[in-house]
């Protein structure tokens, strides 16, 4: 019997000891944070921007590294939250719920617009509809309008596919166009290039997602058909493929895309976020097949870096 | 010495065991207390009674298990009206038709099945199997229920056919003797008298599958449409538990409602495979016992 409790106190005991020792490794790990290697998490619709943003940074500045990494607006924003990253890319506005958790944690969200996005709404190419309105793009992804002949098209249903929850262009779409909850009946796909390739192959479909992931050569990539939007009933409907439109506001759906870091950014963080808004990055971002920062935005962007 | 030395081996493999209970036991216990805190905040009856799941909606949060619960048991069901069939009868072939040459190439390449990674899969539910499905029912897409089915089913098909076949094979020879010696023929006694009497043995290797099915996340994820609402048919899309946790851990800053609602909805998920596993070893130690 003695015997017995002491084999089990052994056994206890190492046990306990190699978990305190995973522990103790593991948040040992999480410690390192080199001052001169910066972390980016986020926007998928963002992700290849970044990228060619961060290489061509470190081409340019060889004592720094940057990582980047996807996941959708969300994880970027819960990365940021829960200290994991420097840099979350997001492509929407932080809620305030989020800000009030982020102080929680000791971190303060600081925004600023790295680039403008134009988000196209297509149908699948047998559905020849050349513009809707927003409301009505609302009232489809609401659910309210469940045949393409109730605004024009066939008389077919419609399929409605988009993103998931983590998407900021899933939030920031919701926000800007239905202003309620999704149907539940929407497909949740994994990114925009999924989206894309389910809308050509259904012939009721109808998706969205970042102008970059539609357009090959300024058309419309095959199988797709963007749409025009016009604002309401009144106004001329707008196509994304032309640039001015975005640039000038006058297509309805285009938004900025931000970084977050935590407080006002510093060294490292710093030199990328001025390498990002200087003419060059501003040129990736273009090359990307984003737009550059509006005027507004870049009235926002020397507010937020003031002194 | 030397009886120094096998105190030291038993005790280093009472170790191995004994970690492997209490990492088991600490994730449960993880699990719980993760989600009381997601069953206080939301109402066990709220949890358990609505269909509707919105963390992040635009108007309130809803967190209602149904929809996600019945959308796994379904593609699970599903999985098991294809594989159960194709594995027992794949297994009967093995072990009582097939020659001992088709024998050692069937069983291991069925074992390699097991092998393929679930994201691989789900590429081909998305590639093929889902066109298919489109094409063969006349249907706009094929990410739906019945994807996510055959692509459990195939995922499944390793676990029923090697486990079935090692009951089948271990039905005592004199049964058979005895079936033929009364003028039965081979269809006659292997439906008769070999697969009743390897029953235990097939449903325990068939509870085990479905295991392996209801954890299962990547390919429901990829082929099932994530679309959150309650399935009216098999081919609806649907999202199932796996799918949920995976697509909303990624985005959920930890110790909000939302971070433990999806830790309750990993304890449901836990307990249902819990149960399934079990009742697949009472069913197979009774088998021992029988034989």
């Amino acid at each position: 019997m003695v015997k017995l409790f002491t084999n089990y106190k052994l056994a206890e005991m190492s046990v306990l000891f190699l978990v305190l020792l995973i522990a103790v490794s593991s948040l040992g790990l999480g410690d390192i944070k080199a001052s001169n290697y910066i972390q980016i998490r986020g926007s998928d619709t963002m992700v290849n921007l970044a990228q060619n943003l961060a290489e061509n940074f470190m081409d340019e500045y060889d004592e720094y590294s940057v990582s980047v990494t996807g996941g959708g607006s969300g994880t970027g924003i819960a990365a940021l939250i829960n200290g994991q990253v420097d840099i979350a890319n997001v492509s929407r506005e932080m809620s305030e719920a989020e800000i009030s958790q982020a102080e929680d944690n000791d971190v303060y969200p600081m925004n600023i617009a790295i680039a403008m996005d134009g988000l196209a709404v297509f149908t699948n190419e047998s559905i020849e509809l050349e513009s809707l309105t927003v409301e009505q793009i609302g009232a489809i992804f609401r659910g309210d309008i469940t045949n393409w002949s109730e605004v024009g098209g066939p008389d077919r249903a419609i399929s409605l596919y988009g993103r998931q929850s983590n998407s900021g262009t899933f939030v920031y779409f919701r926000a800007r166009v239905l202003q309620a909850d999704y149907s539940d009946r929407m497909r949740r796909m994994n990114g925009t290039a999924q989206i894309v390739e389910a809308v050509k192959n259904d012939n009721t479909a109808i998706g969205y997602g970042g102008i970059g992931y539609t357009v090959e050569d300024g058309q419309a990539v095959s199988g797709l058909n963007i749409l025009k939007i016009a604002v309401d009933e009144e106004t001329e409907p707008a196509s994304p493929l032309i640039p001015e439109n975005v640039e000038t506001g006058l297509y309805p759906i285009a938004r900025p895309l931000f970084n977050y870091t935590d407080g006002k950014p510093e060294g490292a963080i710093r030199a990328y976020i001025d390498y990002v808004l200087s003419e060059t990055g501003q040129d990736i971002a273009v090359h990307t097949g984003f737009y550059p920062v509006s005027p507004e935005y870049r009235e926002f962007n020397e507010r937020q870096l003031a002194e | 010495m030397n009886r120094f030395k096998e105190k030291m081996i038993r005790r280093f493999f009472q170790l191995n065991g004994l970690f492997v209970i209490f990492v088991l036991i600490g994730i449960f216990v993880l699990l719980i207390r993760n989600s009381y805190p997601a069953f206080r905040e939301i109402g066990v009856w709220n949890f358990f009674s609505s269909a509707e799941w919105n963390p992040t909606s635009f108007t309130g949060p809803k967190y209602g298990i149904l929809a996600q619960v019945y959308s796994s048991l379904i593609v699970t069901f599903g999985a098991m009206l294809i594989a159960v069939p194709l594995g027992v009868a794949t297994a009967a072939y093995i072990s009582e038709v097939a020659g001992p040459g088709v024998k050692n190439i069937l069983k291991p390449t069925i074992e390699i099945l097991a092998g393929i990674p679930s994201v691989v899969l789900g590429f081909m539910g998305i590639v093929v199997i889902g066109p298919l499905i489109a094409r063969v029912f006349n249907l706009n897409q094929g990410l739906n229920a019945i994807n996510g089915s055959i692509l459990l089913g195939i995922m499944a098909l390793p676990t029923i056919t090697s486990l079935s076949e090692d009951a089948i094979s271990a039905v005592a020879k004199k049964y058979k003797e005895a079936s033929y010696g009364l003028g039965a023929n081979r269809w006659q006694t292997l439906v008769s008298v070999v697969i009743p009497s390897a029953l235990s043995g097939i449903i325990a290797s068939i509870m085990l599958g479905m295991g392996r099915a209801i954890g299962e996340t990547m390919a429901v994820l990829m082929a099932t449409g994530n679309s959150p609402a309650m399935p009216e048919n098999i081919f609806d899309s649907l999202r199932t538990m796996t799918a949920t946790i995976a697509i909303e851990l990624g985005e959920v800053p930890f110790n909000t409602t939302h971070y433990y609602a999806l830790f309750a909805v990993g304890l449901i998920l836990f307990i249902m495979t819990f149960l399934v596993n079990l009742v697949s070893d009472i069913i197979l130690h009774k088998y021992q016992e029988v034989d």
